[in-house]
């Protein structure tokens, strides 16, 4: 099997924190020359750190804060407090500082965190400005109020006997440098983890990464977290940096200056928001010099920013990285040739069918009703499915069955009735629990990660079920998950899609989309599954082809297929169940249907009696 | 404890700068509602309406023609900034929209700042409004008072628009599903235009009247989104009454905490706000389910 994708050597996988290391060790020694002097270079680095932790949140998780400057501020000012009151030193001041930035990530987190979207970026926004008339009241006697805390001492490492004195300049470079790239490192290692795979699952498709049973609201929490850590660290490295922590650490303003300096150097590659950095304090620093000019310095970055944002949507690193890896990618070999059906080379784990209550069916729904407002979509449905069975369910447009769909797999709370999961009640444990215990869906209308390949895709539910529905391992890599390689690649080679395996997904012809949709459900290991309308869209050819497939994965497997292609329907079905406005008109086998006579009233429309306005 | 006169009076202001709360908020709220966009340039637009009402009121002396202006101009940029720019981000994630108008924000203030430079400017309260109002034994500056009945009576005009009018109706269907009004073959283009300038004059208009009770600086735009981004975290995003309710209750909370300490009557809003959020994530007046 050609792997040649993982088995990079680990000197190859380090690269980037080869190049790292040696840009901030070079740096010093060229880029005086175009006038970046080693303030400058130092103060770069700190909103650099500042935006490891946002881009993780931002560019990974796809979570834009406005209010990262609470933390920023939090932590700089506990850090100066604790530096010029105490008698701890500069390494201990720093921790505390970045741990008192993390406490308040996790209240902050908590709250804002309840709402996604714009409401997310609206209450951290807010709070963030809570936190700057919390410095100027509550905290005054702390914090100086507008005055800030003058005095931080210049930091002191004291090794042994000897005590490291480091004074402004390029001494002060260093230290905060070693800081960046230790943080720089983790982040790396963050996004490299298991935990950072189901980070850009979040950002690519939030529902679907639930649905394949991660608790993606505590992976956001966790995520936000870190981030507040770094902003508490950078925070504390710029009141030492400049022997003085300002108020304006709190400001709206260093928040934005935080959004628009990762969006300018590109959002999700780590080393964005430092370039970003770079361009906003040199563009600063080198207009300012100009008459006539300096004044309007920020409304020529404010204008910049506008068409970046318009034109390219990941910033001017997202650029660089694009037009380097167009140059590299090799022509893509695609055989568009139907795949051949899988050998079972490495079969796919499934988990175990474990009964609560023997014999009792694998998925059942007691009078389940699904009302909005005056309309009932579902009304009154009982429904059981028997260990292996392959079960259809038909009906009209707007029988319901999609509603119905959504209840089982515990997506939809019920308004009436409950579900229950070989014996075990489910109703309303949401679907990542219900994934977890082992029933997957399948939906209409793809919900794939179209910005990951089909491996980064497949491994999603995968880790899920590899991992649990939560696990902080952000500093372990991928290749610790036990089996999760052969796990991908037999889900994959059971849709057929092998040969596509390190393809875009957002490249994939519609048919091969649909097998992977399949797919994602399939890699979750599930031994219930429910398809809505998986032929939908395809043609002919591939029709044929997913009927096969369904057909061929129901060893160990029972499943629920909602279908409007009869054909593939009676061909495939052992029963049928047939919902008609939101109830259950007829169920039994394809030959009790088709001779139904309620069902071909039904369906040639001939109820018309019985329909309400 | 505060007298009562005092707790009267600072129940007023609330009332007051609540329903000024309440009017920019709303712009905001029905730009939400029916574009989908989260307007950040919303307080800009506040900023451009009140400096354009201050030139305006020095070259005419008319406060009434400074309102008018205020809320031409800031009209007239929502309108081109929604066609030059918001509208190539209706198919993008809400991120670009935040970041693209946010953009906008930085581009206006600054302009601003570029024209009338960085300092306060003051602007007189207009002859009409000077001098005191009785109301029972309570003493209450006679602007205020007018403040309060222009902009409920301007909410009212708004609440006219929205639920008495063909353009109100398909605004409110519009937050309701924006695809089905799209299906029924209007045009949804031309709607968009129409909110969004409505929104940003909302917020010029606001700027004017807001002008001669605090000092105008460029950056009290950012001050302003902050405060409306509150209120309708508070009242529920996209409602209409939701943004009444949120802005009555925000000038409240300024104003009556402030009688005991100023310093804390802003932190105060933010409690409430997170109270909210825990309590009822959608807001007061949100719906369940609206993103």
């Amino acid at each position: 099997m050609n792997t040649a994708a993982r088995s990079t050597s680990p000197l190859r996988r380090h690269l980037p924190e080869l190049y790292v290391a040696l840009g901030l060790i070079i740096g010093p020694f060229v880029l005086p020359y175009i006038g970046i002097n080693s303030d400058l270079m130092t103060r770069v680095l700190i909103w650099g750190l500042f935006g490891l932790g946002f881009d993780l949140l931002f560019g990974y998780t796809g979570l834009l804060s406005f209010g990262q400057a609470a933390f920023f501020g939090t932590g700089g000012f506990v850090t100066a407090y604790l530096l010029t009151t105490g008698s701890v030193s500069m390494l201990e001041a720093l921790l505390v500082g970045t741990v008192v930035a993390a406490i308040t990530g996790i209240v902050i987190g908590y709250l804002t965190l309840r709402r996604t979207g714009i409401y997310f970026a609206m209450s951290t926004l807010a709070f963030g400005e809570m936190f700057f008339f919390l410095e100027n009241s509550v905290f005054k006697s702390y914090t100086g109020g507008e005055n800030g805390i003058a005095g931080v001492p210049p930091p002191t490492i004291s090794l042994g006997s000897t005590v490291l004195h480091i004074s402004s300049g390029w001494p002060m470079y260093c230290f905060v440098a070693v800081f960046f790239y230790i943080g720089y490192i983790i982040a790396r290692r963050i996004v490299r983890s298991p935990f950072g795979a189901v980070l850009k699952a979040i950002r690519g498709n939030p529902k679907r990464a639930i649905a394949l049973g991660h608790a993606t609201n505590r992976y956001k929490l966790t995520v936000f977290v870190i981030a507040a850590a770094y902003g508490g660290l950078a925070g504390g490295l710029l009141g030492v940096f400049q022997a003085y922590m300002p108020p304006d650490a709190f400001t709206l303003d260093t928040s934005a200056q935080l959004v628009i300096q990762t969006v300018m150097g590109g959002a999700g590659t780590l080393l964005g928001p430092l370039l970003g950095a770079t361009i906003w304090l040199y563009l600063y620093e080198g207009l300012q010099n100009i008459a006539g000019i300096g004044a309007y310095w920020k409304l020529i970055l404010g204008v910049v920013f506008v068409i970046l944002v318009t034109v390219f949507s990941h910033g001017v690193g997202g650029a660089l990285i694009q037009t380097f890896s167009r140059k590299r990618a090799s022509p893509a070999d695609a055989d568009d040739d139907l795949p051949v059906e899988s050998h079972g080379a490495s079969s796919l784990d499934i988990v175990p069918a474990t009964s609560s209550a023997a014999g009792a069916p694998v998925l059942e729904a007691r009078g389940i009703t699904k009302q909005y407002g005056g309309l009932i979509a579902v009304s009154d449905v009982t429904f059981s499915l028997a260990e292996g069975e392959l079960r259809g369910v038909i009906g009209p447009n707007g029988a319901g069955k999609s509603t119905f769909f959504a209840m089982l797999a515990g997506e939809l709370a019920t308004t009436h009735g409950q579900v229950f999961f070989r014996g075990q009640e489910i109703t309303g444990i949401g679907v990542t629990a219900v994934c977890q215990l082992g029933m997957s869906k399948s939906y209409q209308i793809n919900q794939l990660f179209e910005s990951l390949t089909v491996r980064q895709n497949t491994m999603i539910p995968v880790l899920a079920r590899r991992r649990g529905s939560f696990r902080p391992d952000m500093l372990r890599g991928l290749h610790h998950v036990q089996g999760l390689d052969a796990q991908v690649e037999a889900a994959v080679q059971l849709v057929g899609l092998s040969h596509r395996i390190d393809s875009l997904v957002s490249e994939l012809p519609y048919g091969e989309k649909r097998r992977l949709e399949i797919g994602l459900a399939l890699a979750t290991g599930a031994n219930v599954l429910l398809f809505d309308e998986p032929l939908a869209g395809l043609g002919p050819e591939e029709r044929v082809h997913v009927v096969a497939l369904l057909k061929s994965i129901r060893k160990g497997r029972s499943m629920v297929v909602v279908e409007h292609d009869m054909d593939a329907m009676f061909e495939l079905a052992e029963r049928i169940t047939v919902l008609y406005e939101g109830r259950k008109l007829a169920e039994g086998t394809p030959d009790e249907i088709r001779a139904d006579s309620a069902v071909q009233a039904a369906y040639l429309g001939g109820m018309d009696e019985h329909e309400s306005a | 404890m505060p007298s009562l006169s005092l707790f009267l009076s600072q129940l007023f202001n609330g009332l007051a700068s609540g329903l000024l709360l309440a009017l920019i908020s709303t712009g905001l709220t029905i730009i939400y509602g029916t574009l989908g966009v989260v307007n950040f340039a919303h307080g800009a637009l506040f900023v451009v309406g009140a400096y354009a009402g201050y030139t305006v009121y020095g070259m005419t002396h008319s406060f009434v023609i400074a309102i008018v202006a205020g809320a031409l101009v800031s009209l007239v940029v929502g309108l081109i900034i929604e066609r030059g720019l918001v509208r190539l981000f209706y198919g993008r994630p809400p991120e670009d929209q935040i970041l693209v108008t946010f953009g906008v924000a930085i581009i206006l203030v600054e302009i601003v700042r570029g024209i009338f430079g960085g300092v306060s400017l003051s602007v007189p309260t207009p002859v009409w409004g000077h001098g005191i109002a009785h109301i029972g034994t309570l003493i209450y500056p006679l602007y205020r008072l007018q403040v309060l009945f222009i902009s409920a009576g301007t909410l009212l005009v708004l609440y006219f628009v929205l639920y008495r009018t063909s353009l109100g109706l398909i605004v409110r269907a519009g937050i309701e599903d924006s695809l089905m009004v799209n299906i029924l073959g209007i045009n949804v283009k031309r709607i968009f235009l129409v909110v969004f300038g409505l929104g940003a004059m909302a917020a010029g208009y606001a700027g004017v009247i807001d002008a001669p009770i605090v000092t105008l600086a460029p950056d009290m735009g950012f001050r302003v989104l902050v405060d409306s981004f509150v209120v309708v975290v508070i009242g529920g995003v996209g409602s209409f009454p939701g943004a009444i309710v949120g802005g009555i209750i925000a000038g409240e909370i300024l104003s009556l905490t402030s009688m005991f300490d100023p310093a804390y009557s802003d932190v105060m809003l933010f409690v409430v706000m997170a109270l909210v959020l825990i309590l009822r994530p959608q807001g007061i007046m949100g719906q369940e389910g609206r993103e």
